[in-house]
């Protein structure tokens, strides 16, 4: 987080502002998010619906639909580089070569009537000067790598199982060799036992590609599962973000450990679940101060008053919480 | 529930098959189980396995190609088979056996207002005469689930899904049914709403004392539900039993694979994660055999020429494999 280490970082998003302006009013997406994230670091986005994550992701990408959206200001700086200077056609360079990412639903990112090898082929020709005859048995080489044999290289994305596309979407995703990969709800369409084998193979594909990763999911099991380091999103920012490590062992906001509760346990039994009462507020009208005090237990005055700032808990742990701030005597 | 005989629902050799261009689909296969009153029963199993289809036929939304669902009679201890009264009669069962449906966003008619929505299984029935009855009805029916009244002229595209998901189950219990199926009534919502409808279900059973037949992929919110639990693959049973047992010694490959597939928001945790090889096969004419033998890592020879019984293992623990035994020990 400190000023010197910038250097090393991949990824910096600082002040992240994404609305969409609708008829009804004005949806606050994105507040104010601030994210790092290292080379070669897995960082796990996690977050309810609504939550703002794949807006996060889509921004980074620069393929927020405008209009309605918008980013009104903050700067997300790749490698060194503002990517909202960028120009369309720097853009569109950097999507799927340098950036690349993987959508939530394997079922309808695929293009249904061309085989997956020409898909495959399609963005390795966009990014790199090769024949047709070239992409394509690359396109066969990425398809292996991925755990599809070869001869499925003429079928059709229909022919193809739910986790079995998944790996068509990944392959899609790694031909270019991206320095930073954004998985948006990889395996939430899956079975586990689907999930499973998805996951594993991302986790390979990750370390043999040496790629950084951003991974968006609701389900904390994955993040324990395969992140370095977590942030935790409610109503457009980032309200904790640590080591895996830490959060998990010592989560500081209310809602972070409202969330870990409310998910029941695999060996303990429990007569109720521990709730977080009430709901996500609308995005359109969101509570003045810190924006989880409508529904916080341990809320004071000021928490309805002025927004939270991150503050570090040590070793690099923050979190957004007045309350807690006060407790840890920041 | 303490009482053992007490068997409120029999499925016996319940089959349910589709007749698709490529040959029949087994979707349910020869399934057998028995309900005790009060008690839910968890069902889990990946897509496609017949779960939902199961039970459709339970409370015949969908006619079973053979095979019988017994439901105990209210004053005696006499049966009623399910699936083959009369549709009159049937009319009159409705108001025993209900369902809650999975999604909340298709499940409601979006033309109708919550009131309305509660309403309509009453005047189906016509159960009250005066209207301030059922005014009366309706708003201790929202009271229950925890609909705040101020909703009632509220459609459901106003809703958000966990308060949609509290007018499918007011619906389902607002003829004072016995028997609730529920159909992933969660996995549509997110974790805290989950959590809330969780406890909302929990506590209307111990209130009314209801018997579940709780539909779901998620291990863990099944396990928090369940008393027992049934594990699917493929149209049949392969496991059940106490859900304390499942978790703990699991005796059946495919429960292993799917337990170990369970990523868990903890720490070090070492297990050994049993990754299965490739897909499930088609339910379209199986053959006679194990029909998890293709992914299996302890398949033998047996496994691929006759397909195993759901035998009792131990007191209370049924498997259908025929290394169960061996496995274990």
């Amino acid at each position: 987080m400190s000023e010197n280490n910038n250097n090393n970082l991949m990824l910096d998003i600082k002040d992240l502002t994404i609305h969409y302006e609708t008829d009804s009013g004005v949806v606050h997406a994105v507040e104010g998010l601030n994210l790092q994230l290292g080379h070669g670091e897995t960082l796990g986005l996690v977050g309810e619906t609504g939550a703002g994550k794949t807006t996060t992701a889509l921004g980074v990408m620069r393929l927020i639909p405008n209009p309605p959206g918008k980013i009104k200001s903050g700067e997300i700086i790749f490698n060194g580089e503002n990517l909202l200077d960028k120009s369309e056609a720097d853009m569109r360079k950097i999507r799927g070569g340098k950036i690349a990412m993987i959508f939530q639903d394997p079922m309808t990112s695929l293009n249904p009537v061309m085989t997956v090898d020409k898909q495959i082929a399609e963005m390795i020709k966009l990014h790199r000067n090769v024949s047709e005859s070239e992409a394509l048995k690359l396109a066969g080489d990425m398809l292996e790598l991925v755990g599809i044999r070869r001869e499925r290289a003429k079928d059709y994305p229909h022919q193809f199982s739910g986790g079995m596309k998944q790996r068509v979407v990944i392959a899609i995703a790694l031909a270019c060799d991206p320095e930073l990969l954004i998985a948006d709800e990889p395996t939430t369409a899956l079975d586990v036992t689907i999930q499973a084998q998805v996951l594993e193979l991302m986790k390979e594909l990750k370390t043999k590609f040496s790629a950084s990763m951003i991974l968006i999911t609701h389900d904390l099991g994955i993040v324990a599962d395969i992140c370095d380091k977590v942030a935790i999103m409610y109503a457009g920012r980032v309200v904790e973000y640590a080591d895996k490590r830490s959060l998990y062992s010592n989560p500081i906001h209310p809602y972070t450990n409202g969330l870990f509760k409310s998910v029941p346990s695999i060996d303990e039994d429990v007569d109720e679940l521990p709730v977080i009462p009430g709901l996500m507020p609308d995005p359109m009208d969101l509570p003045k101060g810190c924006a989880f005090h409508p529904r916080c237990a341990l809320a004071m005055n000021i928490c309805s008053q002025e927004q939270p700032k991150m503050c570090d808990f040590g070793n690099g742990h923050c979190a957004a919480c007045h309350v807690m701030a006060k407790r840890y005597e920041l | 529930m303490n009482d053992v005989n007490d068997k409120y629902i029999i499925v016996k050799n319940l089959k349910k098959y589709f007749n698709t261009k490529r040959g029949r689909l087994h979707a349910v296969d020869d399934v057998s189980f028995e309900i005790k009153k009060g008690e839910t029963l968890g069902l889990v199993g990946e897509s496609g396995c017949g779960k939902s289809t199961l039970g459709r036929c339970l409370i015949r939304l969908l006619d079973s190609t053979s095979g019988e669902v017994l439901l105990k009679n209210k004053d005696n201890d006499s049966y009623v088979d399910v699936t083959k009264v009369s549709a009159s009669e049937m009319k009159a069962l409705r108001k025993r056996v209900q369902i809650v449906f999975q999604d909340p966003y298709s499940c409601l008619n979006p033309r109708l207002s919550v009131w309305e929505l509660i309403a309509e299984p009453l005047i189906v029935n016509n159960i009250y005469a005066k209207s301030a009855d059922m005014r009366r009805r309706i708003r201790e029916l929202m009271d229950t689930v925890g609909l705040a009244e101020r909703l009632e002229n509220s459609y459901p595209h106003e809703l958000d899904g966990g308060r949609r998901q509290r007018i499918g189950i007011a619906r389902s219990l607002a003829l004072n049914p016995e028997f609730i199926v529920l159909d992933e009534p969660v996995s549509a919502l997110d974790v805290c709403i989950q959590a809330q409808i969780l406890n909302l279900l929990n506590s209307l059973q111990k209130e009314f004392n209801y018997t579940y037949v709780f539909i779901s992929h998620n291990l863990s919110v099944v396990r928090h539900v369940s008393d027992r639990i049934a594990v699917m693959y493929l149209g049949q049973i392969v496991e059940l039993c106490e859900y304390q047992d499942l978790f703990k010694s699991p005796l059946h490959p495919y429960t292993q694979a799917l337990l170990s597939a369970i990523p868990l928001a903890k720490l070090d945790v070492k297990r050994e994660r049993i990754i299965l090889e490739g897909d499930v096969p088609s339910p379209i004419e199986p053959p006679n055999a194990c029909r998890f033998a293709g992914r299996c890592r302890y398949a033998c020879d047996k496994c691929r020429q006759g397909a195993p019984e759901l035998k009792e293992h131990e007191p209370g623990h049924f498997v259908a494999c025929y290394r169960a035994g061996e496995l274990n020990n």
